[in-house]
């Protein structure tokens, strides 16, 4: 009995730690501002002829897509249909280029389409830090108060878009 | 010729995600000009986590979105923000995650306890042994 005590609580710490070990780790930084309302913020347009973004146009009572994103960002080419797609579908995108200039975005927009309402410059990521967004493309299903009912990281991939559309329908 | 082709496109390949081309923030890589509100501003970001590089801190990093943090914190305290209330405004969206000083909770507290409750068991092993020895 006093011999199999501490074997037993050698296999428990073992086991601890292969469980640990060989679970794929989730690296993913999630924003805790879900089911929150949008923090206060306002970015100046980076289009001529395109509106740029404050809190008070994602409140305005219809449920919304918030899309994070930049023309330098690889994914956020690759989810360009996507967002085509879900726009197509009915669904109103609000934008928010990070570190962005009028000229690379213009030919992003010409390669990938433009899904895009509005285009909100951020030259600081201070939009992206007031959400709790940690990196490039990540987009917010808000509703139409204004409160952020899903944060997906990274890019929306045509089976992520089914999920979106639900969620986005039931806040109508 | 065929073995030096792969070495060469991987030599020109682009990396897939690339930084903007934007110059860093103004307060990024700048120090401030108030000494003291500096060297607070410093004991601050050397305990935020930067969030896309997630082992290193955000003074130590050079990631884009570091420097647009340690802009942040610069910025703020500048304004005269007191550093504990930055903290909150980052781990209200982060999470505890993104400070190195996490505050004892339901997480934490095993790593706080769990020393505690070795150091006891070691005590009472010992203890039983040097009696045996002893008798």
């Amino acid at each position: 009995m006093r011999l199999w005590l501490p074997l037993a609580v050698f296999v428990a710490v073992l086991a601890i730690i292969a469980v640990a070990l060989y679970r794929p780790a989730d690296r993913t930084v999630y924003s805790a501002m879900v089911g929150k309302r949008v923090p206060d913020f306002t970015v100046p347009a980076l289009l001529p002829g395109k509106p740029g973004l404050a809190s008070a146009r994602l409140a305005d009572g219809k449920p919304k897509l918030l899309n994070i994103f930049a023309s330098w960002c690889v994914p956020c080419a690759a989810e360009a249909p996507q967002l085509m797609a879900l726009k197509a579908a009915g669904v109103p995108i609000e934008g928010v280029a990070i570190r962005d200039t009028p000229e690379a975005m213009r030919d992003f927009l010409a390669r990938g389409g433009d899904p895009y309402a509005a285009i909100g410059d951020d030259k600081t990521s201070a939009v992206q830090l007031a959400i709790g967004s940690s990196g490039v493309p990540e987009s917010f299903v808000i509703a139409g108060d204004g409160t952020i009912l899903l944060q997906h990281v990274g890019d929306i991939r045509a089976d992520d878009v089914p999920a979106i559309l639900a969620k986005l329908e039931a806040a109508k | 010729m065929r073995r030096l082709a792969i070495p060469a496109l991987l030599l020109a390949a682009a990396p897939a995600f690339a930084d903007s081309t934007l110059p860093s923030a103004p307060l990024a890589n700048t120090q401030l000009s108030d000494p003291a509100q500096e060297a607070k501003a410093q004991a601050l970001m050397v305990t935020l986590r930067c969030l896309v590089c997630q082992g290193q801190s955000i003074a130590d990093s050079d990631a884009e979105m570091a420097g647009d943090m340690r802009a942040l914190v610069r910025q703020r305290i500048r304004a005269g923000e007191q550093p504990v209330a930055i903290r909150d405004w980052l781990v209200a969206r982060y999470g505890d995650y993104v400070t190195y000083d996490p505050p004892f909770g339901l997480l934490t507290a095993p790593l706080w306890i769990a020393p505690l409750v070795l150091i006891a068991i070691g005590v009472w092993l010992a203890r039983a042994s040097f009696r045996r020895r002893r008798g």
